[in-house]
């Protein structure tokens, strides 16, 4: 029997109900830690505790370096990918794939005309498949060892390995990515790294050495007790994610407002913009596309045939099979075919950051959304696995969807209480496909490799001793790409870290700090941190939206300033968690003025970058086909250009760097 | 600085209510309060008893606090989005021929 949901929980929300309104105020259950300071010392000092950030501990702590970790939630479970991921993208280096590194970086920053992350693409395909072996290592699940998918077109059988996407190619894998985070918090621990759990790290400590600015650590506030945390450091790695509710704000269902954890609102991004750190394409924000629940249904919950859920079987409102086509509109037969190139294609490209590929890269599609409109096909649309074979079916229902973050328990669990049965059943579609709700041109997010950290070869930043990983970078991707930087970036780190000494921070910088960070708590019965949220994704909707011009970015940076003169110092709170709220809506001001000035910076409208300023018309001309980067020195915005292709030829710029890690790689595991 | 700070704990209502205990199973071992990321649970005065969540509106619906619960499968906690996102599913159909397909 279907229902809405399933009898257990129906039943206790009616009693949970009951017991949960009898009270609404308790004693606050942590010490009052206000006005106490705790002073840590290390090498390598890591903010953000994701993928990108663990990784990034684990290679200096492999050096043998005095390595913390600072981490806003519990790091087992923390980062995009705390609940699991489904699958690695370009693990070019795995024993069965048929493309090479440069191939796959190469065309991800031709696919997305220049406006990509070469290096840290690059970094991923080369190194990616080592740090899935790593996972293997410290206990995650990479293969199916068991057989569960044996005689599957998409397995392995001598390694074991399971294939997504292109089979022909073989350069992503599915993999079982629920294990992983607590498997790289066991690690961590048996390394001797300083987690710290439960602290926001909110602002880089810096200080100009030889007349040349460097960072020397950070500081923090323990979010349940209120305790100053003064991290010294020799060298910092940001992993501290991207923005968010910039643009899409609830205040009744905060949680639901966005793709990404809650807690990750680009703080990374505040603190490095506050210090002088350099960005780039941050110009770049796409109308909402993917899962913002609040507006859409809950990511991977709808019947769709993309990221997770690819190449499921659509069918019309009637039950009528919507064709797949491969990219020359050849329609294909079977459900294998959906999973190889087309005739005369080398490989095709599919995942989090590619939609609609370019044609040398697309890969099989069902018809697009007009066309079945024209030809007759009757909305609503439903995915409908019982069509594809029973591997196929379990791979997308079971461990897909299982796997991926947030899908054990929200999807597959509480869909199967509910009754639905992949075999019996099939699942509705939204929107005009795949995208599970229409959102409207101003309802914005940074998503599809948006803009972040501009970094060298080193992944560092312009600031000596500050690196940078995962969706800190500009045009980042998915988890093999945060694994990836995450060790590189440690790596890097650590070897600066290995040439300097601690240097003393300025007191008077901490102190400010501190002042800043508590000042909320001194308000009584002033403005809640929503409402101020509520009013930053007004203004950004309204004033840096889908059509954007000099006039209206003007008028939005004059409205964030009447916010920080007038309404931030009437913010109030009543306990560290409420603080720690109040602390991300002030980033996400930060974030927003720094999104403002960027889209000022770029004098032309971009395609790639989803750019349009009706005062300057111009698509993509030549002069402006560069990465446009941004920083700020005191209270003046310093604007520079970097021409696209800054990084070289990717293979010889990175073997230039790695010839010691490529030696000691090849000696584990063999030559490439 | 003057820190003298008074801290409250207040409970925040929310349209929604993501997560629901089964006080007869759950052992009030605050495992579920010290996985979650966004820190929406605070810990029952009462020892034994399940968590408080505090601030049902910032729970992002990743399962994390069921996955870790020593008695899931006896069904202590569970975690269900709103009504607005249970998405629809209905028996498969097969069309007739009708030369489309």
């Amino acid at each position: 029997m279907k229902k809405l949901f399933s009898e257990q929980t129906w039943q206790l929300r009616k009693m949970w109900a009951t017991g949960e309104r009898m009270k609404n105020n308790y004693e606050w259950p942590y010490p009052n830690e206000f006005g106490m300071r705790e002073t840590i010392e290390s090498d390598l000092l890591v903010l953000g505790g994701g993928l990108a950030g663990c990784f990034a501990a684990i290679a200096a702590a492999r050096r043998g370096q005095r390595v913390t970790l600072v981490e806003k939630g519990a790091t087992e479970r923390s980062g995009s990918a705390g609940s699991g991921f489904d699958h690695w993208e370009s693990a070019c280096s795995n024993p069965c794939s048929r493309v090479t590194p440069k191939e796959i970086a190469e065309a991800y920053v031709e696919e997305q005309d220049g406006y990509s992350n070469g290096i840290a693409h690059y970094i991923e395909c080369r190194e990616g498949y080592d740090r899935l072996l790593d996972l293997e290592d410290f206990g995650g699940k990479i293969r199916d060892s068991e057989g569960e998918f044996a005689g599957a077109e998409f397995r392995d059988e001598k390694t074991g390995l399971l294939f997504a996407y292109d089979y022909q190619n073989r350069f992503t894998l599915r993999v079982w990515g629920s294990t992983f985070k607590p498997a790289l918090y066991r690690e961590l621990r048996r390394l001797g790294v300083r987690v710290f759990d439960r602290v926001e790290a909110t602002a880089l400590l810096t200080k100009t050495v030889d007349g040349k600015k460097r960072g020397v650590g950070a500081v923090g506030m323990n979010v349940r007790t209120g305790k100053l945390m003064i991290f010294k450091a020799k060298a910092t790695v940001l992993a501290m994610s991207r923005p968010a509710r910039v643009w899409l704000f609830n205040p009744d269902l905060v949680g639901l407002c966005e793709f990404r954890p809650m807690q990750s609102v680009g703080s990374g991004h505040a603190m490095g913009w506050r210090a002088g750190i350099e960005f780039t394409m941050m110009e770049k924000s796409v109308r909402g596309e993917f899962s913002a629940s609040g507006r859409s249904f809950p990511p991977y919950g709808t019947g769709n045939n993309h990221n997770t859920w690819y190449a499921a079987t659509m069918v019309d409102a009637r039950g009528v099979e919507i064709p797949y086509v491969d990219r020359d509109g050849r329609e294909l037969k079977t459900v294998s075919e959906r999973y190889y190139p087309a005739p005369g294609q080398k490989f095709f490209l599919k995942g989090g950051v590619i939609d609609e590929a370019k044609y040398e890269y697309r890969g099989p599609e069902t018809l697009p959304f007009d066309e079945l409109m024209r030809r007759g096909y009757k909305l609503p649309f439903y995915a409908d696995l019982s069509r594809m074979p029973d591997t196929e079916r379990r791979a997308i229902w079971g461990l897909m969807v299982g796997e991926e973050g947030k899908t054990k328990i929200p999807i597959l669990q509480n869909y199967t209480e509910r009754g639905f049965d992949p075999a019996k059943h099939m699942l509705q579609s939204y929107g005009t496909g795949w995208q599970s709700a229409a959102f409207l041109g101003q309802e914005r997010q940074l998503f599809g490799a948006p803009g972040g950290i501009m970094h060298d070869w080193d992944l560092k930043t312009n600031l000596d001793g500050i690196y940078a990983a995962g969706d800190q970078l500009f045009a980042s991707d998915c988890c093999g790409y945060a694994c990836a930087t995450g060790y590189y970036a440690g790596r890097k780190a650590a070897e600066w870290a290995g040439t300097v000494s601690l240097t003393e921070p300025d007191p008077a910088e901490i102190d400010a700090e501190e002042k800043r960070l508590y000042a909320p708590m001194a308000v009584e019965d002033g403005m809640d941190w929503r409402e101020l949220n509520m009013a930053i994704s007004k203004c950004m909707q309204n004033y840096c939206g889908e059509v954007k011009c000099e006039e209206l970015l003007r008028e939005g940076l004059d409205l964030l300033e009447s916010y920080e003169r007038e309404a931030v110092p009437a913010l109030s709170c009543r306990n560290p968690h409420e603080l720690m709220r109040t602390h991300e809506v002030l980033d996400i001001l930060e974030v927003s003025k720094l999104i403002l000035n960027a889209c000022l910076l770029r004098k032309s409208s971009s395609k790639p970058l989803c750019f349009e300023r009706s005062d300057f018309p111009e698509t993509d001309p030549e002069r402006d086909r560069c990465f446009i980067t941004i920083r700020r020195e005191g209270d003046r915005i310093v604007r520079g250009e970097v021409p696209q292709g800054y990084f070289g030829d990717l293979e010889t710029e990175y073997l230039k760097r790695n010839g010691d890690y490529v030696a000691a790689r090849n000696e584990t595991y063999g030559e490439r | 600085m003057d820190y003298d700070f008074t801290l409250a704990a207040v409970k925040i209502p929310s349209s929604a209510r993501p997560i629901t205990f089964d006080e007869a199973v759950c052992v009030g071992c605050n495992r579920c309060m010290n996985i979650c990321q966004v820190d929406i649970f605070i810990p029952n005065p009462e020892k034994g008893k399940p968590p408080i969540v505090l601030y049902p509106g910032e729970c992002y619906y990743c399962g994390s606090c069921v996955m870790v619960c020593p008695k899931q499968k006896e069904g202590a906690i569970r975690l269900s989005h709103p009504l607005m996102n249970q998405a629809k599913f209905v028996p498969v159909k097969r069309p007739e021929c009708d030369g489309t397909c």
